[in-house]
């Protein structure tokens, strides 16, 4: 299989290249032969659960059930928010949520929060500003910052800390992802200024 | 699926140019960043196939026990269970390990550490697996577990593996050991157990051939070809039947390099003829890969009155748990390093590497050169004490400099900026926060808000650290990396098998292709098993190792570029150089470009690079062991609350060591996150074990730092190219968890009086 993710450069080299990573509704039975039907809303989209164990987590149905890979499983107690997800506006940690309790509620993941493609400005200044190594907590930390600007749209350096206590990173030592939220409030205050000035 | 062709890059050139300016020096961003950011790139978590199975291992609840037998009747009746593994059904090696083969696939007999496999499963889901576990009956005969890394130098615990409780010992006996200073310190110094808690858990994905002949592996890893040798010797396959492929890797820091999941998922994808995905759980995680070592280290140094260091002497007892790992090289790095980046004649020095019950220990992120940080700087402060010198000038006083020997013989070669990093360091400014933060607010205070510090009492202080570290692989060890460079129409196309965690090979490798072909576009093929192998992603080595094979590779390829322009239009190749995105004639007009130059036409050449040989250690432990080194120079400044305990790390400056910052961002990156990490064992990570029992495997208990806990750090580069080096380069890895520790918890000490000789620091050592 060819690899159909392309870097800027064009670099294929750190996507692993092979198994289709699943995209539909996928996965076993119930194992314990309960076969409830739950409807999520996620992205902006109906999605049947069918056949699934209740026990399931809303990040375990979102990754293995819906293929929305994004959000990631790291600690599964809600200590370092890489599942962050939005539930209803709110930043939860999807471990901590039971999938088929998140039915009626508008459920926005990293695939929807710049669903046309292009990266959002919180993404593309993690990217510019070196906030990203490793990338496993970056999608959760993407989803934080964002609910942070749109609360505050000119954070402290101290408020930022505070704020993004909830996600831990282990490679960066957090120095330029704070740096990258800075830059995205300071490029959306200057966009703002232009605007009531033209 | 197997292989992956190397995509066309026309959709390059539609993409921000600033970005493909990247050559070495730029601070050329990630180009897996825009993937990473958007939640598609694939870590090897997300990798699935049609058809697969879960996998999940069984462990042992005994730090030491016989197994008496094993029931797997009740497993196979539930539902949904596709296969079950144990020791019976490795076809091959029982064993496995890095440096010796002491560790079970599976245990047999006997179980030696809490968490060590005793059976996989595979199945229909997770929830089956879990309950498939449970329902294994293990029989054990519990016996008393050996958790005293001192009974096990002293003899006097039965062997708890057929090869023995003493994993290496090494003495070193360096000049006149009969010396003795005017001023006499010493102290007896512990580190903890710290854990890598890399954020990307444990995952892989096995594909069977049809007919069971060979397997495809996707999967995490620091050492693609080391993982394929040991998994095909488990699976009774010749080498070249594994194929491995990277997965995408969340984060690494030593505890990849040892095989974790590999043969398990292995077995129960041949078992099974189908797709297995094993996914550790965090608890999972902390039981099922190798940590820092646990150390006691006594240290006694001789100084002159001026404080000039004329002996050491030290004794290092390094737990490694109950299977070797790496555990007989970090005990030589760790030795090798007792003097620090001081000049040192003489000196006696006995270390021990030892096997117990506890978690296997192995390699992470300072492999030995922590712990012996953590206590020579402990000794220089004293020393400064007993000197009645201040702690920068007793360490200005014993730099080391480029011609000095280490304590084995080896002279140092490389650049040596020893008394440079210091002083930069101590030209950076001090925080300009006030002692208790600024503004009154509490949640600068120790602890936060809350009713925590009372900020009238709260005390500030300043410690340094000061380090040395080896880099690439020692020994004898040929510590080799291979990359191929292909050129055709204008594009660079590299392959490798280096394993990229995070720490920004893949940027840095199409900045050395954009400098020495004059491209813009840079593909990076797939990083897999179907070239020669890269070594580990570890010891600070890939820039040097990894980018010194993708250079020569390229260097090669400009040859044969040079040599076809030249033929073209009758000029002497020698003539020719990159200039920009043309090929030059430095005595003439010509100016081509390299699109233009390689038109229609396709360079190739792979190149290994191979540092210079080292040598085994006498029984004296002299001999030339170490490839090269790097230095750097840590302060930290701290707001402790002597009442309650609880630390604020303020700031930590640092000078370090570059040779040549590739990239200044992702140098910086490196730095900032490995003091983070040596800031976390200075004051809160320890994996806490009673009688062999983790009481911590989850990030509830075992504490990260966070945000709040992470000081502001201002850096000062250090670049001085070093000849040694490929490009100049210094590996940059290691050297920022290393001397951070001790910067801290001298800063503690310097806060609030105390002999602080343990880290990390807990509030009951502050306190009382």
């Amino acid at each position: 299989m060819s690899d159909t993710t392309r870097h800027p450069d064009g670099s294929p080299a750190t996507v692993p290249a092979g198994p289709v990573v699943s995209t539909g509704p996928v996965g076993p039975a119930d194992p314990v032969g309960s076969n409830q039907i739950y409807t999520l809303h996620v992205n902006g989209d109906d999605h049947q659960i069918r056949d699934a164990w209740v026990g399931e987590s809303l990040l375990y149905v979102l990754r293995e059930r819906l293929g929305l890979l994004g959000s990631k499983g790291a600690c599964e107690q809600g200590e370092c928010g890489s599942c962050s997800v939005l539930v209803d506006d709110e930043l939860v940690c999807g471990c901590l949520v039971l999938a088929a309790a998140a039915t009626g509620q508008r459920i926005v993941t990293i695939e929807g929060i710049a669903p046309l493609g292009a990266p959002s400005d919180v993404q593309q200044a993690f990217v510019d500003a070196g906030a990203v190594q490793c990338g496993f907590c970056t999608p959760g930390l993407i989803m934080a910052t964002h609910a942070l600007l749109d609360r505050s749209a000119e954070p402290s350096e101290f408020e930022i800390r505070e704020e993004l206590s909830g996600n831990v990173c282990r490679c960066t030592g957090y120095g330029r992802i704070i740096d990258a939220v800075q830059r995205v409030a300071v490029s959306r205050r200057d966009r703002n200024d232009a605007e009531v000035g033209s | 699926m197997s292989t992956t062709t190397p995509v066309d890059v026309s959709v390059a050139s539609s993409v921000d140019t600033s970005v493909l300016a990247g050559r070495l020096g730029d601070s050329a961003v990630r180009p897996d960043g825009v993937a990473k950011v958007q939640g598609s790139f694939a870590f090897s978590g997300d990798l699935s196939a049609d058809g697969f199975l879960w996998g999940a291992t069984l462990r042992s609840p005994h730090p030491s026990a016989r197994i008496v037998s094993i029931d797997l009747s009740a497993a196979w009746r539930i539902d949904g269970v596709e296969a079950i593994v144990t020791a019976a059904d490795v076809p091959g090696k029982a064993t496995y390990g890095l440096i010796s083969q002491d560790q079970p696939v599976f245990a047999s007999d006997f179980v030696r550490y809490v968490g060590e496999p005793v059976a996989a499963v595979a199945a229909n889901h997770p929830e089956t697996c879990r309950r498939a576990l449970e329902a294994i009956v293990v029989a054990y005969e519990v016996l008393a577990p050996l958790t005293d890394p001192e009974l096990a130098v002293d003899g006097s615990f039965p062997p708890i593996h057929p090869d023995g409780n003493v994993i290496r010992h090494q003495r070193i006996v360096r000049g006149d050991t009969a010396v003795i200073g005017d001023v006499v310190v010493e102290a007896v110094y512990e580190i903890g157990m710290q854990d890598q808690a890399f954020l990307g858990l444990e995952a892989a994905l096995a594909i069977p051939d049809p007919g069971g002949e060979g397997i495809e592996l996707f999967v995490a890893t620091q050492w693609l070809h080391e993982d394929r040798h040991q998994i095909a010797a488990c699976l009774a396959m010749a080498d070249d039947k594994v194929r491995i492929t990277l997965g995408g890797v969340g984060g690494a820091f030593g505890a990849r390099e040892d095989i974790s999941l590999q043969v398990h998922t292995c077995l129960l994808a041949l078992r099974t003829g189908r797709p297995v995905r094993i996914a550790y759980s965090r608890e999972e995680s902390f039981l099922g890969h190798v940590h820092r070592h646990p150390a006691r280290i006594w240290m006694r140094h001789h100084a002159t009155a001026d404080g000039k260091i004329v002996k050491i002497e030290a004794r290092f007892v390094m737990d490694g748990g109950a299977y070797a790992s790496t555990s007989s090289a970090v005990l030589i790095n760790a030795v090798t390093h007792t003097q620090g980046p001081y000049a040192c004649d003489n000196a006696v020095v006995d270390g021990w590497a030892v096997r117990t019950n506890n978690l296997p220990c192995g390699a992470m992120r300072g492999f030995g050169v922590v712990q012996a940080c953590f206590a020579h700087e402990g000794q220089m402060d004293r020393l400064a004490a007993a000197c009645g010198l201040d702690p920068v000038e007793i360490r200005l006083r014993n730099a080391m400099q480029t011609g000095d020997r280490l304590i084995t013989g080896q002279v140092i070669e490389n650049v040596a900026p020893v008394a440079r990093c210091i002083r930069e360091t101590a030209a950076l400014p001090l925080p300009d926060e006030p002692v208790g933060g600024h503004d009154g607010d509490p949640m600068r205070l120790p602890g936060g808000a809350g009713l925590t510090a009372d900020r009238s009492h709260i005390r500030r202080g300043i410690g340094w650290g000061v380090a040395i570290k080896n880099l690439m692989y020692s020994e004898g060890f040929d510590d080799y990396s291979t990359a191929r460079c292909i050129l055709r129409d204008g594009v660079a196309s590299l392959k490798f098998a280096t394993s990229e965690v995070g720490q920004g090979f893949v940027t840095i490798a199409a900045q050395i292709a954009r400098s020495v072909l004059g491209v813009d576009d840079v593909v990076l093929e797939p990083i897999d098993t179907t070239i020669g192998s890269a070594g580990s992603t570890s010891a600070s080595r890939q820039t040097w190792m990894s980018g010194g094979a993708v250079d020569g590779a390229c260097r090669l390829v400009r040859e044969q570029l040079f040599a076809h322009v030249g033929a073209q239009h009758g000029i002497e190749p020698l003539r020719l150089a990159i200039d920009g995105r043309d090929v030059i004639d430095t005595m003439g007009e010509l100016r081509v470009s390299v699109a233009q130059a390689t038109a229609g036409m396709s360079f190739e050449e792979t190149f290994e690079h191979h540092h210079r040989p080292t040598e085994d250690l006498d029984e004296n432990g002299q001999g030339n062991c170490h490839t090269a080194f790097a230095f750097v120079a840590h302060r930290a400044v701290v707001d402790v609350d002597p009442e309650l305990g609880l630390v604020k790390v303020v700031q930590i400056a640092t000078a370090q060591d570059v040779g040549r910052a590739l990239n200044p961002l992702s140098v910086i990156g490196q730095i900032e996150g490995g003091i983070a990490q040596g800031v976390g064992l200075a004051v809160m990570e320890e994996i806490i074990q009673v009688d062999g029992r983790v009481r911590n495997a989850n990030f509830t208990d075992y504490l990260l730092p966070t945000f709040l806990d992470m000081p502001d750090v201002v850096v000062s580069l250090i670049e001085e190219p070093d000849p040694m080096a490929p490009l100049g380069a210094k590996g940059v890895g290691e050297p920022p968890c290393i001397s951070s520790t001790p910067a801290v918890v001298a800063a503690i000490r310097d806060a609030i009086g105390k002999d602080l000789t343990r880290t990390p620091v807990r509030p009951s050592d502050i306190v009382f």
